[in-house]
């Protein structure tokens, strides 16, 4: 399995972090953030509340600025110039914990909002490829209702969906799964594994160990803004270096 | 928990219940009273006063009204055909029907073309508020304001089509260079149009054109209730995108943008409309260069619309705070730039919740129309108050006067109101 994973890693690099800085206000965020993505890996990042994994991923769309340190995403360097993020983030597919669809529209209008006004894509070629999509998110029958009459896993599945109608070749994930009720968990989990299966590059801030271990190359632990320590999941998981990581797994594992 | 099982912790449903319908809920006109009118003693006391006080109220208004002269030619007129009993004078409205309407100085011959533009209104109206309607009657909304003016003050149709041309020549100017730059886009199209006003201007003062032409009517001569619809629905049109970008203005990140649209806001809120009326009509002259004559219904919706523009910001920008941030950063994250998040994304959900209040100053702003009054323009109120109290005939009708008026108001403030309910209604996608 480990060997199947890494087959799919190419040597392009994808997403490159270089001593990267944030502050809000005083507080140090992030401190010295290094850290390179290849096309076609799956990182997860967990870490404590507060211990800036999900500023960090937000950084990386330029939803938060950072002050000190050079991103650079799919060989686009991230810089203050409007035009430079915004073709950043129509790259960059992200889905959020409370999965922000936009309730005044269907779900159909949902995907295909950005794909009609950022690439300039014909309604109609829009509508098929945001129904190829919902199929494959497996709620084509709920196309033309609003986001409020769908459950919180149909709608996360929605939100995934409408990032995969702008094409990215970057997903990032900001704790999909934290505001959902268990049992509709796994549905977007399945969702989400069955996109790393087929090579998208991704990036997953949460806390579900099992598909850390399931899907992740690489597992990221984080605290107190900084990278403690990271590894293949295996090694990760059954062999914590870090007491840090040994506690923060001991008790997240630990019931 | 039924009773075969009530004995043991353990329990297994087998058979899943059926839904059934919810009880009956019991009717009848009598069993109505009964639950609303009659519940208990202190309620069926209060239902029996309110009752006495209903009474007493049409006991005294209904004879009164029902006993109403309309045919008189002056009060003392209608007190000979009343001969003592209680009536009301309606002949004040029928005698004065076209004065309250048009205002005492409009030529009694042309009474058909503020009528046509009024009924034009509801033409030009529908594809805006319905939006269910085909979007091409939006053509016909867009030459509105044109042909309305025309028709309102007639002279010659190539000053509407000067200014048609000029907003289309701005559009088109601004819609080439936008993509390049908001703000370049923006003052390039200003310019443009400016630079067809003048030259366009300059051309029918040098050539007097003089065709199409229809009898010119002068501002001071618009009146009556006509002259409060035409503040108000111009005034409202023009102060809700007015409104819409100082709200976006005052939390622009740029600081002189969001400088001015706070001291803008704050300055006019600040100030009672009363005053920015004698501005209106005595100072703002001073601000237009010399002899540009700008005309005193220009100055009064200048005026208004500033003043309400203001207010709705506010009440929009109550709509945007209530937005959660990840409607923002949703937005963002799928690369939709400003303009496009705000209209797509921001403005139908924010416009949505400020509905009520934007209906309320809407509302308000119409019936502030009677103070123009003040400053002598002679709207319905200024009618009344003025030429109508004031002649021989009629010195002393307040009441079916003051009647009136509030019913004209009272008419199209519900209607307003009513639209905005149904809009609500018809916007409800949430689902909560």
């Amino acid at each position: 399995m480990a060997e199947a994973k890494q087959m799919q890693v190419s040597d392009e690099v994808a997403i490159s972090i270089q001593k990267m800085n944030k502050w809000y206000g005083t507080f140090h965020v992030l401190r010295d953030i290094d850290l390179t993505v290849h096309r076609g890996e799956r990182i997860v990042i967990c870490g404590p509340s507060g211990s800036g994994k999900s500023t960090l991923i937000r950084c990386i769309n330029a939803l938060e600025e950072h002050q000190k340190g050079r991103i650079e995403v799919d060989g686009t360097v991230l810089s203050s110039d409007l035009k430079n993020i915004d073709k950043i983030r129509s790259e960059v597919g992200m889905c959020f914990q409370h999965f922000n669809l936009f309730p005044h529209l269907t779900i159909l209008e949902n995907c295909t909002l950005a794909p009609i006004w950022v690439r300039k894509t014909p309604k109609k070629e829009a509508e098929e490829i945001a129904m190829h999509f919902l199929e494959k998110v497996k709620i084509p029958d709920q196309a033309l209702k609003y986001p409020g009459q769908l459950s919180g896993g149909q709608q996360q599945r929605v939100a995934i969906a409408r990032s995969l109608c702008m094409r990215p070749r970057i997903m990032l994930f900001d704790e999909p799964t934290s505001a959902l009720d268990p049992e509709m968990i796994k549905e977007v989990l399945d969702t989400m594994i069955e996109l790393a299966e087929e090579g998208m590059t991704m990036i997953c801030v949460t806390h579900e160990m099992g598909f850390a271990r399931q899907v992740a190359n690489r597992v990221i632990f984080m605290d107190e803004g900084q990278i403690v320590e990271q590894n293949e999941p295996e090694a990760f998981f059954n062999h914590p270096q870090s007491p840090r990581t040994q506690l923060f797994l001991s008790q997240i594992l630990g019931h | 928990m039924s009773d075969t099982h009530a004995e043991s912790v353990a329990f297994v449903r087998e058979t899943a219940l059926p839904p059934t319908a919810p009880p009956m809920a019991a009717s009848g006109p009598v069993l109505w009273a009964r639950t609303n009118l009659f519940a208990t003693w202190p309620n069926a006391i209060l239902s029996i006063a309110a009752a006495y006080v209903i009474y007493l109220i049409l006991a005294a208004t209904l004879p009164w009204m029902l006993n109403g002269v309309w045919t008189a030619d002056s009060l003392r007129g209608c007190r000979e055909v009343l001969d003592g009993t209680s009536g009301a004078c309606f002949s004040v409205l029928t005698e004065r029907w076209n004065q309250l309407l048009f205002g005492f100085n409009y030529p009694s011959e042309l009474y058909w073309r503020p009528t046509l533009a009024f009924v034009l209104l509801f033409v030009a109206a529908a594809p805006v508020l319905f939006f269910d309607l085909p979007r091409k009657l939006l053509i016909f909304t867009g030459l509105y304001p044109f042909l309305a003016y025309w028709l309102i003050w007639g002279g010659t149709i190539f000053i509407p089509l000067v200014a048609l041309i000029g907003v289309i020549v701005g559009y088109a100017v601004y819609d080439r260079l936008v993509k390049r730059n908001f703000a370049l886009g923006f003052f390039s199209g200003i310019a443009a149009a400016a630079v067809v006003w003048w030259i366009g201007g300059a051309l029918i003062e040098q050539f007097a054109f003089g065709a199409p032409m229809m009898e010119e009517i002068a501002s001071r001569n618009l009146g009556g209730f006509m002259l409060n619809m035409m503040l108000g629905v111009t005034c409202v049109s023009l102060s809700l995108p007015i409104g819409v970008a100082l709200a976006l203005g005052r939390q622009s990140s740029l600081p002189v943008v969001k400088m001015i649209c706070v001291v803008f806001i704050e300055f006019i809120r600040g100030v009672p409309l009363i005053t920015l009326l004698f501005v209106a009509n005595v100072m703002l002259a001073y601000f237009f260069p010399p002899g540009s004559g700008v005309d005193l219904f220009l100055r009064v919706v200048i005026m208004i619309t500033m003043f309400s523009a203001a207010y709705i910001a506010e009440v929009i920008r109550g709509g945007l705070a209530a937005l959660p941030k990840g409607q923002y950063e949703a937005a963002d994250s799928l690369g939709l730039d400003y303009a496009q998040s705000m209209r797509l994304i921001i403005l139908p959900q924010a416009l949505k919740i400020s509905i009520p209040g934007i209906v309320n100053i809407a509302v308000g702003l119409f019936k502030d129309t009677t103070l123009v009054s003040v400053i002598s323009l002679f709207d319905i109120v200024g009618m009344i108050r003025g030429p109508i109290l004031a002649s021989t005939d009629w010195a002393g009708v307040y009441w079916e006067l003051f009647m009136f008026a509030g019913g004209m108001f009272f008419i199209v403030c519900y209607g307003i109101s009513q639209y905005s309910q149904w809009l609500e209604r018809r916007l409800a996608t949430d689902h909560r």
